[in-house]
């Protein structure tokens, strides 16, 4: 088997990359477009470190191959930053969500998709959702806060943008 | 978050130290700026962004990539090894076996037994036989497997029992071995015997004893081992890896690759986690730069996760047998303790394990007699070594659990027990010396009680629902360095340039537990700027003084004190330039908010940056030293060093939890976490230590074993090796003690590791009171809180 050609976006941008088919959207994304932010714990789908978006829904990278993105609309954690640091991020900082920071970025893209489906979760809706995601270092209380204070912000900010009339 | 105030040292003992707070008239601790404030971890924005760079992240131009052929047996000579067809295939640049060098190395001097690969024999299965460098990772592994080798068994010693047998000197697993037991597979053995024993036990109104025994652990720090090498062509060898103990390293890569230590320079990549599991110099380090040597270009190895199990170094499989003896008013008598830690296939930090299993037993209450019998054995599986607690877990679950036992028989609450015993801040322990000057473990257990209600819940709450308590102690740093020289054993410099940028170098290794926060905010608290000015550099062995790393909890107390001291000299060149500037006596200016203020005039004050540029006239950036190094301790016995240590943390944890008696499921409900840190110089990271400290011990608890067959690790993946999930873990509310130690830096002393150990025992006496069973093995599996709730029933029937 040779190289075939990987046609997806990834954080927005068109990106054509040539993959070998046993190549996994994990070592993609960290090898060959240098997004290294997406970490590889287990590669086997037991830590959710390498936790990405795959058309809006949180995926393990680790258990997808490449090959099956073609057309996917991708999102890694560089992703939530471009321009400006997403409320997420900035809360996982401030609350002392991230120690080592090696599971940071998956936590931080599985907490994403929550919100984007359920923007006032409960604690232990949270504590489901990230059920998946292994953190060694701060026994996920931290975490917890860093979601609920980003939840909040996130959904200040949207009261604040103007509503939108019908036309 | 709620921090108590511990009665331990006065207030302001802290204050009375040598220093810049005694010249100037100290200002109080509610006038600290950045010290006692949350503050959120220097490099975590980095972190969240994915812009922090870890070793598997980084790239350089012509990188070749490793992989490691591993030992399939776990005790057999080598009668074959052929690299030839791996040699040969396209792709490959580099093969490497124990050829290379029969240099042993190893944390400890006293026990250097580790060959960079196997030679003649291989004494565990995972153990690295041969290596290769290639084009691409997939060539690697497929060169790896290309390379044959042959074993022939030797008898296996997989079982610590078996390697206290004496053997003929093939079957030794190394060569040398305890003097005592010259003809055994014994590491280390301690016997250690102070004060009436035997007697205590006569009198005693209460002996409880029990025999225990614990499954290793390991780490299971998230980012697998990962290390790049590149011999430049300078001649100079730069070895990126995630290392807590970069000097280790430095030393030990000096040795095994025959270079002086000026010719290596070790740059700490981003660690993604270590716990204890990232502070030996590896094999894996020392095969990348072999590679790197012989191909002259970058090599990198990133290990799987079954590989980061095998590297292994976690905490040692335990058989225990212990008794203890109390007066008729709970009043400890003495302690009787019999060890044997299982080491695995290396010596590592053992020695040193073979006397905390023992002497870290002396607290935290007043024990007048103590006997301990502790041996460590080397044995054919995965190498233990240091695990957060190093030494001082496995043993607290076996005492707490007795001294549980014992308030049952002389029906007494068991807090109530415990608080008879304390050791008091200000005292010596009577035999190894170990000097308390400061403890809030009495403020924080009776604090934990009233939070948790215990007293309307202990002993009575229904069946399958229980509380338990726990307490422990640990060291704020090993007193004595392990490698016996004159050097301070941290030492911290600081720069600053007109640009008014304050740059602390220092080799504390910042693991994500926070220490580079930490010295921002001490030399930000001293010279009284904002802390963001501050940037801590702490990765290069070329620009970092040498500090002895990240372990043993020493950073805080040792890596603060050294940044505490050398910011005073640089306050003391701001002071003498605001006095030039103001004509006002340099001792009487307090340092606030980027101003430094005449304290009788307040009107009179200089801003950072002009006292700064006036300090700074005539001799350009100004530069400090500043170091730590431990007071002379202890007593004069062998071994007397061991457990030695400038401060002692103290924690008293209280677990409320469910069983299912039906399904032997324990399910924690809550727990109470009161720890005594001296003073929490940044409350956000106490609490996250605390937290994550609590979460890692309920895995111990409850879960995590690391399981054998035939030498074999049979779950070396997060699937089979279970790490409590967010749904197996309880909500957990932190009580800081603040005790204020006199000799931490304004106060401060460890917390990243004591607060594991209270949690096994407070988890298991809980057990005893949901469902009246005593736990003795450890994890405390559903299977086997089922038997024993089993074994009862038939007892009773």
């Amino acid at each position: 088997m040779s190289k075939q050609i990987l046609r997806c976006t990834v954080n927005g941008r068109a990106v054509e990359v040539a993959c070998e088919p046993w190549h996994t959207l994990a070592n993609v994304l960290r090898n060959e477009l240098n997004l290294t932010g997406t970490k590889i714990g287990c590669d086997m789908g037991t830590c959710g470190c390498c936790t990405v978006h795959i058309d809006g829904r949180a995926r393990l990278s680790c258990l997808t191959l490449a090959l099956e993105c073609q057309g996917a609309r991708i999102g890694t954690i560089e992703g939530l930053n471009e321009y400006e640091m997403h409320p997420l991020q900035k809360a996982f900082a401030e609350c002392g969500g991230s120690q080592c920071g090696f599971c940071t970025p998956g936590f931080i893209m599985k907490s994403c998709a929550l919100l984007a489906e359920n923007p006032d979760p409960t604690r232990e809706e949270i504590r489901a959702a990230l059920a998946g995601n292994l953190c060694r270092c701060t026994g996920f209380v931290k975490i917890y806060d860093a979601v609920e204070r980003a939840a909040g912000e996130l959904r200040q900010a949207n009261t604040r943008a103007p509503v939108k009339a019908p036309r | 978050m709620t921090i108590v105030q511990g009665s331990g040292a006065t207030r302001n003992d802290h204050q009375k130290n040598k220093g810049i707070w005694q010249d100037t008239g100290a200002p109080s601790a509610a006038l600290f700026n950045v010290v006692g404030k949350p503050a959120p971890l220097k490099d975590s924005f980095k972190k969240v962004t994915g812009e922090a760079v870890y070793a598997d992240d980084m790239k350089f131009p012509g990188m070749l990539f490793c992989r490691i052929l591993r030992a399939t047996k776990p005790h057999a000579r080598i009668t074959r090894l052929d690299t030839t067809r791996a040699e040969a295939m396209p792709g490959v640049r580099a093969v490497v076996t124990g050829r290379e060098s029969d240099r042993r190395f190893g944390v400890l001097p006293v026990s250097q037994d580790e060959l960079s690969m196997a030679i003649e024999k291989v004494i565990y299965n995972g153990e690295p036989v041969a290596a290769v460098a290639a084009d691409s990772e997939e060539i690697a592994e497929r060169a790896i497997w290309a390379i044959e080798v042959e074993y022939e068994p030797l008898q296996e010693f997989l079982k610590p029992q078996d390697s206290l047998k004496e053997v003929a000197p093939e079957l030794q697993i190394h060569d040398k071995v305890e003097k005592k037991h010259p003809n055994t597979n014994i590491h280390k053995a301690v016997d250690q015997e102070f004060g009436d024993v035997e007697g205590a036990f006569k009198q005693a109104a209460s002996t409880p004893g029990a025999s225990f025994r614990f499954d290793g652990i390991s780490h299971g720090f998230t980012e697998p081992h990962a290390v790049i090498a590149h011999w430049d062509a300078e001649d100079r060898l730069q070895l990126y890896t995630p290392q807590q103990v970069p000097h280790y390293t430095h030393r030990a890569l000096a040795k095994v690759l025959d270079l002086p230590m000026h010719q290596i320079q070790v740059i700490r990549t981003t660690v993604g986690g270590g716990f204890g599991g990232k502070s030996d110099p590896f094999q894996h380090e020392m095969i990348a730069c072999m590679l790197a040597r012989k191909t002259r270009r970058p090599v990198k190895l990133t290990m799987d996760r079954e590989e980061t199990f095998l590297t292994g170094r976690g905490r040692h499989p335990t058989e225990a047998r212990m008794a203890m003896a109390f007066d008729k008013d709970g009043k400890l008598l003495a302690l009787d303790s019999d060890v044997i830690i299982d080491g695995g296939a290396y010596g590592s930090f053992g020695v040193v394990s073979a006397y905390y299993n023992g002497v870290l037993s002396n607290g935290p209450y007043y024990l007048p007699a103590f006997r301990y019998h502790g041996k460590r054995v080397y044995s054919n599986r995965i190498p233990s070594g240091a695990m957060r607690g190093h030494g001082s877990v496995n043993p607290r679950f076996c005492t707490e659990t007795l001294v549980d036992m014992a308030a049952v028989e002389l029906g007494l609450d068991p807090c109530e027990l415990r608080l008879r015993n304390f050791l008091q801040p200000n005292t010596i322990t009577p035999h190894h010396r170990f000097r308390v000057t400061s403890t809030g473990i009495r403020e924080g257990l009776e604090e934990a009680m009233r939070r948790s209600e215990w007293k309307k819940k202990w002993g009575k709450l229904p069946y399958g629902h229980g509380i338990g308590v726990g307490c422990a102690w640990y060291i704020s740093g090993s007193a004595l360095p392990i490698h016996w020289n004159k050097l301070p054993q941290s030492t911290v410099h600081i720069k600053i340039d007109m640009d008014g940028g304050v740059t602390c170098h220092s080799l504390a290794a910042d693991i994500g537990q926070g220490s580079d926060t930490m010295i921002a905010q001490i030399v930000a608290e001293v010279i009284g700027c904002k802390l963001d000015r501050v940037h801590v550099k702490s990765t290069t062995t070329d620009t970092a003084p040498i500090d002895l790393g990240s372990y043993s909890s020493r950073v805080t107390f040792m890596a603060g004190n050294a940044a505490r001291e050398a910011a005073e000299v640089i306050r003391r060149d701001l002071a003498n330039a605001a006095s030039k500037l103001t004509g006002q006596p340099a001792q009487y200016f307090d340092f606030v908010d980027e101003q430094i203020v005449c304290r009788s005039k307040p009107g009179i004050r200089v801003g950072f940056m002009e006292a700064l540029h006036e300090a700074q006239a005539d001799r350009g950036a100004l530069i400090a030293s500043g170091s730590y190094q431990s007071p002379p301790l202890g007593g004069e016995f062998k071994g007397s060093n061991a457990g030695l240590s400038p401060s002692y943390s103290f924690s008293a944890f209280i677990c409320e939890l469910k069983v299912d008696p039906d399904t032997g499921f324990v399910q924690p409900l809550k727990i109470w976490a009161a720890h005594d840190c001296g003073k929490a110089l940044n409350p956000l990271s106490v609490e996250g230590q605390i937290e994550g400290s609590v979460h890692m011990g309920l895995g111990q608890a409850l879960t995590e074993q690391m399981r054998y067959r035939n030498g074999q690790m049979l779950n070396a993946n997060f699937l089979d090796y279970k790490i409590p999930t967010p749904f197996d873990t309880p909500d957990i509310e932190v009580i800081i003690v603040e005790s204020h130690d006199p000799e931490g830096p304004f106060g401060a002393k460890e917390c990243g590791e004591g607060a594991l150990a209270p949690i096994i025992p407070a988890v298991g006496n809980a057990i005893y009171d949901a469902v009246g069973v005593r736990l003795f093995e450890v994890p405390m599996t559903p299977d086997r809180v089922l038997r024993a709730i089993e074994a009862k029933a038939r007892a009773k029937a």
